[in-house]
């Protein structure tokens, strides 16, 4: 085996599936910001008289039990789950790759009080802790954000921590080392590439699972609270109204599942 | 085998401190004024004063210092004393029995219950790779991994309890209440349960031991129960342990929308009612809850495959 043969990349795979998912999501985001370009409803008026109205072709998604727009409501509710979604994601990227990083290159002490930390979080199940955290400061997005993170960063932890260990003792940085180039050279230049493709995948599943977080604390009154349009919650609120307007109670289930959907189609395989 | 159970040990100890903590924060820096809340939880929003407030207050010694507090509950705590429940004034300890009680039962039917729907439908699958069947579950179990739970509850709730009035939709004295709940936990569970199997039937099934079964005599349905079922309970035992995080969280937001008086609900309404200790414990023992149940799975996995025993 040649030394270029060693480093040689892999190559890059995009199956059928996460060009689909990545389709349904860039579509989701279109409508979702959509009205932020060329105006829309406002999501909190009411107009009593169109309550329960259904679909039309002039309004394609009617009015719910208040007579306010569906289409500004789940709009707005998209943009509010997919942002906390994205903003929790990478909020827990930055530190649990870092930490990972700063295990495996530090080992010792540092590896040990990183990992028992990382133990702790992982041994309460994420739900209760952005519960708990939810009960803290209510009425506050913020505090979904922060829980989640902190749900989610341990991942990027254990798996940054996992691959960096071995490339560390590998010949090519030995080699890295030796010729004299620093820690950030080392990190750009050796570990990220292994790592990135890595992120993607764990990435959408956290981006799943933050947004059925929200959804679910929604759904129990926890979360974020009405009249802000969040999709469980609107589902609550529209659960006594099923049998009148089912397209309003079928649309934030609709719009959960192909969010949820499109990120685990891009994820691809189980959490490894 | 001692190293595993020291490490589930020491997660439990792990557990206990991150909830005392949080919680404690939580206590802290509730909005409001903390007395009132209790009161307006004990005697109603309509009769809370400032007299009752001040009751309240001093009843319950809230003006110790914040350290004071936390260092008297992790001592109670040691003590196995969890406290009494600010809103109802019961002991804590008697209050999550109360709930616990259902809520084992509830996770026990629905873990018995995705055991019957899961695996088999996942090895029949599996035996079958790219048939009818194979591919209608995938199609079902990517589409119930898609829902949140509490939507797949709502949907059951919707077709078996309001459409076709079969089933009751919340409570829990009679039998019949215990089914829904049960089912939509179960078909969470399912839906990972039953591609696991079938990855592993397939290996299995194409396995060299496997194929030599075939090949001196045995018959289709001996192969599989000398050969074949061990090797495919092995990870379909190791998945359980990671479907429990989605069992315990799944049990705080299906017991709220069935109304099944379990502990995931009475975290949720103490959640409401700022009952601080009930929040507390009640977390404790979630938490406790996880991490024995992952000790269980470490041990099964321990008995099923005895490869690992060395």
């Amino acid at each position: 085996m040649t030394v270029l043969g060693y480093v040689a990349p892999r190559p890059k795979k995009w199956p059928l599936r996460r060009l689909a998912g990545l389709a349904i999501l860039a579509a989701l985001l279109v409508f979702a910001l959509l009205p932020l370009v060329i105006g829309g409803p406002d999501p909190l008026k009411q107009t009593l008289r169109l309550a329960l109205k259904g679909p039309s072709a002039a309004d394609w998604f009617g009015y719910d039990h208040l007579g306010r727009s569906m289409y500004a409501r789940l709009t707005a509710a998209f943009r509010l789950s997919l942002g906390l979604a994205g903003v929790a994601v990478v909020t827990a990227i930055v530190p649990g790759v870092l930490l990972g990083v700063l295990a495996a290159w530090r080992g010792g002490v540092i590896d040990r009080i990183v990992s028992t930390v990382s133990e702790a979080f992982l041994a309460l199940p994420g739900l209760l802790l952005v519960l708990m955290l939810a009960a803290i400061v209510p009425d506050q997005p913020i505090m979904l954000y922060v829980g989640i993170s902190l749900v989610l960063w341990v991942e990027y932890f254990r798996i940054t921590r996992a691959l960096a260990r071995p490339l560390l003792a590998s010949p090519a940085i030995e080699a890295s080392r030796l010729l004299g180039f620093g820690p950030l050279y080392i990190i750009r230049r050796h570990l990220w590439p292994e790592i990135a493709p890595i992120l993607l995948t764990v990435g959408a599943h956290g981006a799943a699972t933050a947004i059925m977080a929200v959804a679910a604390l929604g759904f129990v009154s926890v979360g974020v609270r009405p009249p802000t349009p969040e999709l469980g919650a609107m589902m609550t609120e529209l659960l006594p109204y099923y049998e009148e307007a089912p397209h309003a109670l079928l649309q934030p289930i609709a719009a959960t599942f192909l969010m949820v959907l499109a990120l685990q189609l891009i994820a691809g395989k189980d959490k490894p | 085998m001692i190293k595993a159970i020291f490490n589930r040990l020491l997660q439990a100890v792990l557990v206990a401190l991150l909830v005392g903590l949080l919680t404690f924060v939580m206590a802290r820096s509730l909005p409001g004024d903390l007395a009132y809340r209790i009161a307006a939880g004990r005697y109603g929003y309509d009769l809370v004063g400032s007299a009752a407030a001040a009751k309240v207050s001093a009843e319950l010694d809230l003006g110790q210092s914040a350290l004071a507090a936390l260092g008297r509950w992790f001592m109670d705590l040691v003590r196995l004393d969890l406290g009494t429940s600010l809103v109802t004034g019961a002991p804590v300890i008697d209050e999550i029995s109360h709930h616990l009680g259902h809520t084992i039962k509830l996770s026990a039917a629905a873990i018995l219950l995705s055991l019957l729907i899961g695996p088999p439908l996942g090895i029949f699958a599996g035996l079958r790779p790219g048939g009818v069947l194979d591919r209608g579950l995938l199609l079902v179990s990517t589409a119930l991994r898609a829902l949140p739970q509490f939507v797949v509850g709502l949907i059951l709730i919707i077709v078996f309890g309001l459409m076709l009035q079969l089933l009751p939709t919340a409570g829990h004295d009679r039998g019949g209440h215990l089914i829904l709940p049960a089912l939509t936990l179960a078909l969470g569970l399912a839906a990972v349960s039953n591609r696991v199997a079938r990855d592993a039937m397939l290996s299995v099934s194409r396995s060299p031991y496997y194929t030599f079964g075939r090949t001196k005599g045995l018959s289709g349905w001996q192969v599989f129960l000398r050969h074949g079922l061990r090797n495919v309970a092995v990870p379909i035992v190791t998945y359980l342990g990671i479907q429990f995080v989605y069992l315990v969280e799944g049990v705080v937001v299906v017991e709220t929308l069935f109304a099944w008086p379990g502990i995931g609900h009475a975290l949720v309404h103490a959640i409401f009612g700022r009952d601080v200790p009930v929040i507390q414990g009640t977390a404790l023992v979630m938490g406790l809850m996880f991490v024995a149940l992952n000790a269980l799975v470490d041990a099964l996995c321990h008995l099923t495959d005895p490869r690992r025993a060395a």
